[in-house]
């Protein structure tokens, strides 16, 4: 009979609970079905060389990132020192996906901001973004030496977000 | 506080500016049949960058050019059904407005119901019980005359 007056409390903590942990979801980041499947194939030109292209094949047999950017997107800006960063470390080349941009627009950011890419593929109308599932730029892909996509990162990345997740799933792809 | 009320509607009126200026949806192309497949296709899926919308009702951007590419898919020979697919492969299930009956939707698809069922249990027990309770507690006659002097006395006191 005592119990019964703890039932609202228990109710409440429950709820509580369920809120709280809401808290600390992210609703924008939608899980990608492409994890764990193969790269999508595509073959673009690349940014600063119109007449040659690049396509998912070039970069078999290393584990790579993939970062989605452009010019007129301003979380770009926010992740990009880190970006040069990590290409001044060597630890992984990163590409870049130049996702609905202008190619003199997207030259001239790399000119005056840095540029990290090693290659950076011009998708121009934004399909191959869409065979990626890019629906938010920034986003960046880690690819394993076969290939595969291994993670996805949405939105810009953070220091943490590189030391925690993406650097340590680089190291242990390339063990393998 | 005005002060402090008006920021909060310039901020609040700020997101809507911006849609109005966003781009107002293209058909020039296309026969009524594919505009009206390409309406139908994109009111099930959700548009990514503007949750809570439909890829049909949203003129971001990135509908607008989902749509043009629906559009061209469909001229393209896929069928309605096929483009949902496309876009369930890229972006996954949660696309979809309508999600498929499948293990990991049970809970979706069922969980309102099982909550009803259980409001209804609570209820009926609750119920059933203080129903009991009444019947098994009569009053005794003295606690019955009890009863009816207060009422009398109640009466009383409202015609006065």
């Amino acid at each position: 009979m005592k119990l019964k007056f703890l039932l609202p409390l228990l109710i409440f903590v429950a709820i509580a609970g369920v809120l709280w942990k809401g808290l600390s979801l992210d609703p924008s980041a939608v899980p990608s079905p492409l994890v764990g499947k193969p790269a999508p194939q595509f073959e673009l030109s690349q940014l600063h060389q119109a007449d040659q292209t690049i396509n998912r094949d070039s970069n078999l047999g290393k584990v790579w990132l993939l970062n989605v950017w452009a010019s007129w997107c301003v979380s770009c800006r926010q992740e990009h020192p880190l970006f040069m960063q990590l290409a001044r470390m060597g630890e992984v080349p990163i590409y870049g996906l130049n996702y609905k941009d202008e190619r003199q627009d997207a030259i001239k950011w790399l000119a005056d901001f840095g540029n990290p890419y090693v290659i950076s593929a011009h998708d121009y109308s934004g399909r191959v973004g869409v065979d990626y599932g890019v629906y938010g730029v920034p986003e960046t892909y880690v690819i394993d030496k076969l290939g595969v996509i291994r993670h996805k990162h949405t939105g810009p990345v953070s220091a943490q977000a590189l030391q925690d997740t993406i650097l340590p799933l680089v190291r242990e792809l390339k063990k393998g | 506080m005005k002060k402090f009320m008006l920021v909060a509607l310039l901020c609040l009126s700020f997101p809507l500016s911006i849609q109005v200026q966003a781009k107002e949806a293209e058909y020039a192309t296309g026969t009524p049949e594919i505009h009206n497949r390409v309406m139908g296709v994109s009111e099930e899926l959700r548009c990514l960058v503007c949750q809570g919308q439909s890829l049909g009702d949203s003129n971001s951007e990135f509908a607008v050019d989902m749509r043009a590419q629906i559009q061209e898919m469909m001229e393209g020979g896929m069928s309605d059904r096929q483009v949902v697919e496309f876009m369930v492969e890229r972006y996954g299930d949660y696309v979809r407005y309508r999600p498929p009956f499948k293990a990991s939707t049970l809970l979706l698809w069922f969980g309102p119901f099982i909550l009803l069922a259980v409001g209804v249990a609570v209820l009926y027990t609750n119920v059933l019980r203080r129903g009991k309770q009444a019947d098994e507690a009569p009053l005794t006659e003295e606690q019955q005359r009890h009863a009816a002097a207060l009422l009398k006395q109640d009466s009383g006191e409202n015609k006065a």
